[in-house]
């Protein structure tokens, strides 16, 4: 019997530590919901969503988020024009053109791109890509969109190469079996019919790039600047979301404060945004397993 | 799905078609890794002559050529060993949960999705939760125990992931082994899965912990501090890390403090070899004991 009960004890512990994650999610959106509503309780909705000045640093304060948007959406567009098109070719070549020894190889090199620290790459933005890009560039900032975009790209290459690879390998054999019957070279097959069948799966690693983008912070903190300005110009320095948290964090700025709540409110934004495409993207590779299973 | 081979696809074409895109792909591989060679040489050329040790020794200083990154080196470490204690028990619990447990039950699915979704939130977010959490409402203020938590929490979905992969492993025949005996549940889970799964764990919690070492915006958001003349000596203690001390170098217009910069992720990548190597050698005695 006391048996039993200690078996019982355990497994609710057990579950208690499961449930954890729920905790987390919870804690993360009352945390953000608190201090956002009391953000919202001085400022109004409208001026932050439709503003287009962000000065909450400033003697006059101005509360628009829409600059610190249109930067992230900048700098994230750049990454994807980046990582989507190298990422599909070599998730194409992996999974249909690689020989296995190759794949074992390269596979794992492509990874340690993922793991490198995000500061790194900020180093290397600010002080390898954007003179480089300068000797192009004349017009080019010393903090810019642009070369944090393109390495930014590097950085979620893995992520769009190895998600769509594994979507490309779940079709099944026999519609690659089908194109080769009817005469089609390995670039047909790959194109016309491999990628078509394994679009969702693809889009879902797409959308999940995309929302890494939008959340990555040093890169940007480092080599973009810090000047929310509203311009889609990626020649110039700009702020994104994630680098004014920062900013703002860097600073002593006193709890309770306007710009103090800022930062959450700023957060509240992204962690909707990051969580709609995070949904978005498990919702289509959920509908790509059911496709093929 | 139809194919259409184009109105003069010549069987030649197409061969030259498919080798040029083959080899289009090629280079951009090639491209992209390069790109990683590029950085770590240019991380080497500006850096490697600061890497002394009165470098690894040093306090920072308003002199670049006299700052060192020793408590750095030591605040990485103290946050990411209590990292790992505080993320290690209650991932494993969880995991362990869900994989043995949890079944198919529609709460256990729940939160099976809900851990996938965590894996994906911003870590900028995860340190605003620790402000408002750790922070402020537990009142540890910006200490090394709150950074600790936060980064726990950041990397509990994956040791959670890892851990149930680890347990996935073991032969079912083991666990009706040990029911045949006359063992519990629990008993069987304790005494024969856990330690069989332990090299697995283990992997996933240090390539876990790779990933935390490495995290800056959630530290910074929570009020590590960006220079401090001391290394921790308590978990109360206010502290650095190695990433963002080579963030505040990187900031600086000095050229000298971009170099320490650069010696500073020689650091910062040397740890993290030393780190995933280990995870390699514990996944090659696992794949070699895993199998009967």
């Amino acid at each position: 019997m006391s048996l039993r009960r200690g078996e019982r004890t355990i497994e609710a512990l057990l579950f208690l530590c499961a449930l954890a994650s729920v905790g987390t999610t919870a804690g993360i959106i009352a945390v953000l919901a608190v201090e956002t509503f009391a953000f919202f309780g001085e400022v109004s909705v409208v001026e932050f969503l439709t503003g287009t000045e962000w000065t909450p640093l400033f003697a006059t304060k101005h509360f628009g988020v829409l600059p610190l948007l249109l930067g992230t959406t900048v700098v994230s567009l750049i990454a994807l024009v980046v990582a989507v098109p190298t990422g599909l070719l070599s998730a194409i070549y992996l999974s249909e053109y690689a020989p296995e020894h190759v794949r074992r190889v390269v596979k794992p090199v492509l990874e340690i791109l993922a793991g490198v620290p995000t500061v790194v790459y900020g180093y290397f933005a600010l002080t390898f890509v954007t003179p480089l890009l300068q000797q192009w560039l004349p017009g080019l900032s010393g903090f810019n969109a642009l070369s944090p975009g393109i390495v930014m790209g590097l950085m979620i290459l893995p992520l769009v190469s190895s998600l769509s690879e594994d979507a490309m390998r779940a079709v099944p054999r026999g519609l690659r079996e089908g194109a080769y019957a009817l005469g089609a070279t390995r670039m047909q097959t790959a194109i016309q019919v491999v990628v078509p069948a394994a679009f969702s799966g693809i889009t879902a690693a797409v959308i999940l790039a995309a929302s890494r983008a939008i959340g990555e912070t040093m890169i940007v903190a480092i080599a973009a600047g810090q000047q929310p300005r509203f311009t889609a110009n990626p020649f110039v320095p700009i702020e994104t979301m994630t680098a004014y948290i920062v900013q703002v964090s860097l600073g002593d700025t006193p709890q309770g404060t306007l710009e103090y709540r800022t930062i959450f409110a700023v957060g509240m934004l992204l962690f909707l945004m990051t969580f709609a495409l995070n949904l978005l993207s498990s919702w289509l590779r959920a509908r790509f397993r059911e496709e093929y299973n | 799905m139809a194919v259409s081979l184009g109105p003069n696809a010549s069987s030649a074409g197409r061969r030259r078609a498919d080798l040029l895109f083959q080899a289009v792909a090629l280079i951009v591989l090639a491209v992209a890794l390069g790109a990683l060679a590029v950085l770590v040489a240019t991380v080497w050329r500006d850096g490697a002559h600061r890497l002394t040790w009165q470098f690894l020794t040093s306090f920072p200083s308003r002199r670049a050529e006299s700052a060192g990154i020793y408590h750095a080196i030591v605040g990485s470490l103290y946050v990411i060993a209590l990292t790992a204690v505080m993320a290690l028990p209650v991932g494993v619990a969880a995991a362990t949960y869900l994989e043995e447990y949890g079944g198919r039950s529609r709460l256990a699915r729940f939160i099976e999705l809900n851990i996938a979704n965590l894996a994906a939130v911003p870590s900028i977010i995860y340190g605003l939760l620790g402000l408002g959490l750790f922070v402020r409402t537990m009142a540890m203020g910006r200490s090394v125990l709150a950074g600790a938590a936060t980064l726990a929490l950041l990397a509990l979905p994956v040791v959670i992931l890892s851990t149930r992969e680890a347990l996935r492993t073991v032969p079912s025949n083991i666990r009706e082994g040990s029911y045949a005996l006359g063992a519990t549940k629990w008993q069987t889970i304790w005494y024969q899965v856990l330690p069989m799964a332990v090299p697995g764990i283990l992997t996933g919690l240090i390539l876990a912990l790779s990933r935390a070492i490495g995290e800056t915006a959630p530290l910074i958001t929570i009020g590590a501090l960006t220079y401090i003349p001391f290394a921790p000596d308590s978990v109360w203690s206010a502290f650095t890390v190695l990433p963002i001390q080579i963030f505040n170098w990187v900031s600086r217009p000095q050229a000298a403090f971009k170099d320490n910069a650069a010696a500073g992720i020689l650091v910062l990548l040397a740890l993290l070899l030393t780190m995933n190597a280990i995870a390699i050698v514990l996944r090659d005695r696992y794949q070699r004991k895993g199998r009967p």
